[in-house]
């Protein structure tokens, strides 16, 4: 057809042909393999995997020079894989592991790259207060860069550590909003192109500010699911190529909205009611929210801090109600395409998996295609802590992952077990 | 560069007689440290000699000529950066020569890089390697920011070469539209929009870009002053290329702050028409179509014609219905979310 018109392919058509070459041809095998052998293809590489894992908190090789500055990442890339697999840590790992972090921190507080380098973002209250900017948005260290990404670090772990309050989120709400862009997705800073990391790290801070309904959501969903392809999995940005990493980023907001349903509900109904076309006024919280709330219901607790700004909210609760929030049930992305994917595309054999065929493993897709394979097979549960049914899971039901936090993407069992030590403090 | 270093043998600190006065301070990773990874020892040296400067609060001409060594091995190495801008700015060194410095960097270090990515530094794509690129990008704006205006046509035209190898260069474009902001040069940015989308109509960075200049630029009268005439631009390239999704946004995005003004549009109902008329590649035609219709849209009896015409027989006397319907139908992969603004249209009775 593209012949017919004789138009010259662009560099986006190129690649984007490449792309489908490749990935056509690996589901024209798996479709052309015999019945019995298609459930070993879209079997999860369990052991491999854990093999691959368990290597790395070992060893890594000189080519991870280049992410000296990143170590606490590496540790999280590969523990929070290893905990999707259900695998649990021993003992001496666990300490090993405590005592590389503490040697991580600094004297002010936050937590560096690597031993002895400066902070990134703090457990310390007074270190995240200070990586704040007047424009609301957070910094992702020291005289670093404000940007979403350093928001959401800042809200999610000031929310695990209890710690989150009125100074800390001040004007957070405004930063993000002002970020969410023409296209619907949310950008890095304000004019930039929307993108689905910043999607999600916008989406969930906004969620545990209590301010998600100042986000325009009926674009906000519009543009998440046009990033799904014809190659089943996600893309970060329109026009732009599939990646396996975007299975959790894209894939987790769509987790994240099915439990803000009700406030997606009122947007449709009144489509011209949202905040986010002012990029600089005054936020006036809530004004989406009056007048429909004879559509309470179980979300009830997502509109008490939008509704009226003296309303006092515990941000610290929200995370935790989250989860306990009644789900929107019907899906709106494809799960199974996209675990077909993850599965068949983004995993390596040997170990390990990939943004897409071709591309070699590493630790960071390893942890985010684990991610969104988890987040589909719990994405029409609708109790987060029970066992998938056998058709949210494609392939053999061995492989079934753990379920994640959504909002902190941390394994259930483990978010539920840090709340509650952090409850106490 | 690059043949440079390969000629020249790296000679270890510890045999410089300039460092002879510094201990070097090895990295305290403890007894059983996890994710180690195994150091080359001129890296290891390198970084050791670095922590001890460091912690020493060192401003010195070979404190930042170490930092430009550290940064070499590593570019994604915030906390050397962030020390060199300390000694930067203690030695009052000229940033002109520190921008040099930069652009070396980001070319000579895609050996470095090859190892993560096959593209070089200043192409890469996934967020990890975009840890350097945004580190990197983050400093330039510092050094840009000090020297003011006079790096306005340095900066415009460094971005230009990095997105002439990566048109979708996320910290690139953010980097260019700081420039653009903080010390102007809008005069030509039009244009250049015009050209990469020219160039490639499915760029949507220049597309994303294109919103930012007419909606910021000093120079063009804002978003209501250029609504009229980028209708027309951005309706040509539907024309052209209708399966493009990044035109159908924009098209949106200009009536972003006015969805009265999308609905009575003349242009905008017409554009789906037309496309609608052509059978093929009308997903974006429909989706708009239906997102008009929940706005308050009136279509026209030739709109519905046209639309219940590609409905199977069972078309619904609601036209929202049958353009869910239809979509179902012709965009598989988002059959559930189609079905999923279906159940939520309003209940004609």
């Amino acid at each position: 057809m593209e012949s017919e018109t004789q138009v010259v392919p662009t560099v986006t058509e190129r690649e984007q042909w490449m792309v489908e070459n490749d990935v056509f041809h690996v589901y024209d095998l798996f479709a052309n393999a015999p019945r019995n052998v298609k459930p070993q293809l879209l079997k999860l590489r369990r052991e491999k995997h854990l093999e691959y894992l368990n290597g790395g908190l070992r060893y890594l090789g000189p080519s991870f020079c280049v992410l000296d500055a990143n170590r606490p990442w590496l540790c999280y890339w590969i523990l929070h894989s290893l905990a999707l697999l259900g695998e649990p840590l021993d003992a001496g790992l666990e300490s090993k592991t405590i005592d590389f972090l503490g040697r991580c921190q600094d004297q002010e507080g936050g937590y560096g790259g690597g031993p002895g380098q400066a902070s990134k973002i703090s457990k310390l209250y007074t270190f995240l207060l200070q990586m704040k900017h007047p424009s609301g948005g957070f910094r992702m260290h020291d005289g670093g860069e404000i940007d979403v990404r350093a928001c959401y670090t800042a809200i999610s772990v000031a929310s695990i550590l209890n710690i989150l309050d009125d100074e800390l989120v001040h004007n957070v709400g405004n930063y993000i909003l002002s970020c969410q862009t023409y296209e619907g997705g949310i950008a890095g800073e304000p004019s930039s192109e929307a993108h689905g990391g910043y999607t999600f790290c916008g989406l969930a801070t906004m969620i545990l500010i209590n301010e998600v309904n100042r986000l325009d959501l009926t674009r906000l969903i519009d543009w998440l699911v046009f990033r799904q392809g014809r190659e089943c999995g996600f893309q970060g940005r329109t026009n732009k190529l599939v990646d396996g990493c975007y299975s959790f980023w894209q894939g987790g907001s769509f987790a994240l909205l099915r439990r803000v349903g009700s406030l997606i509900d009122a947007q449709l109904v009144m489509p011209d009611a949202g905040e986010h076309c002012t990029v600089s006024g005054t936020p006036k919280q809530g004004e989406i929210l009056e007048g429909t709330s004879s559509q309470v219901d179980k979300t009830s607790q997502f509109r008490q801090g939008g509704l009226n700004g003296s309303c006092r909210v515990n941000y610290n609760d929200i995370g935790h109600s989250f989860i306990s929030t009644c789900p929107l049930l019907e899906p709106l992305f494809n799960s199974s395409a996209l675990q077909q994917y993850i599965l068949l595309c983004s995993q390596v054999q040997e170990g390990g998996l990939r943004d897409k065929p071709g591309k070699s493993r590493d630790y960071y897709h390893t942890c985010y295609c684990l991610s969104g394979l988890s987040v589909c097979q719990y994405y029409q549960s609708e109790d987060d802590e029970a066992l998938p049914s056998r058709s949210a899971v494609l392939g053999p039901y061995s492989n079934q992952l753990e379920p994640v936090h959504p909002l902190f993407n941390v394994v259930l069992k483990q978010y539920y077990e840090a709340h509650e030590f952090f409850r106490r403090q | 560069m690059d043949s440079d270093e390969e000629n020249q043998p790296w000679i270890p600190l510890s045999q410089r007689l300039e460092w002879s006065d510094v201990t070097p301070v090895p990295q305290n990773d403890g007894p059983n440290p996890v994710v180690p990874i195994a150091y080359q020892d001129h890296f290891t040296e390198t970084m050791d000699y670095f922590r001890a400067i460091f912690q020493a609060h060192e401003r010195s001409p070979r404190a930042l000529g170490l930092t430009s060594e550290a940064i070499l091995l590593n570019p994604g190495h915030y906390t050397v950066w962030q020390f060199r801008r300390l000694v930067l700015e203690a030695l009052s060194v000229d940033l002109h020569g520190e921008l040099d410095f930069t652009e070396t960097i980001a070319k000579g270090n895609s050996k470095n890089y090859q190892l993560w990515v096959k593209k070089s530094f200043l192409a890469i794509s996934s967020l990890v390697s975009n840890i350097s690129a945004d580190t990197y990008r983050h400093h330039r704006r510092w050094v840009a920011e000090k020297l003011g205006t006079t790096a306005t046509s340095k900066e415009l035209e460094f971005t230009k070469k990095i997105l002439s190898l990566d048109a979708k260069h996320y910290h690139a474009w953010s980097h260019r539209q700081w420039v653009l902001q903080a010390l102007g040069g809008w005069e030509d940015e039009l244009n250049y929009c015009d050209d990469l989308i020219e160039e490639d109509v499915f760029n949507n960075s220049a597309w994303n870009q294109r919103y930012f200049v007419i909606t910021r630029s000093p120079l063009l009268g804002g978003l209501n002053a250029m609504r009229e005439s980028e209708v027309k631009y951005t309706v040509n390239a539907i024309i052209a290329r209708p399966e493009n999704e990044s035109s159908w946004r924009y098209l949106r995005g200009l009536y972003r702050d006015d969805n009265q003004s999308w609905v009575n549009a003349p242009a905008v109902s017409s554009i789906c028409l037309k496309v609608l008329s052509t059978k093929t590649n009308h997903v974006f035609a429909l989706s708009t179509l239906l997102d008009l219709i929940s706005h308050g849209f009136h279509p026209s009896q030739e709109l519905r014609d046209i639309v219940n015409a590609l409905s199977t027989p069972e078309s619904d006397s609601d036209l929202a219905r049958t353009v869910c319907t239809v979509l179902e139908d012709e965009d598989p992969i988002r059959a559930d979310y189609w079905k999923w603004r279906k159940s939520k249209l309003p209940q004609v009775s």
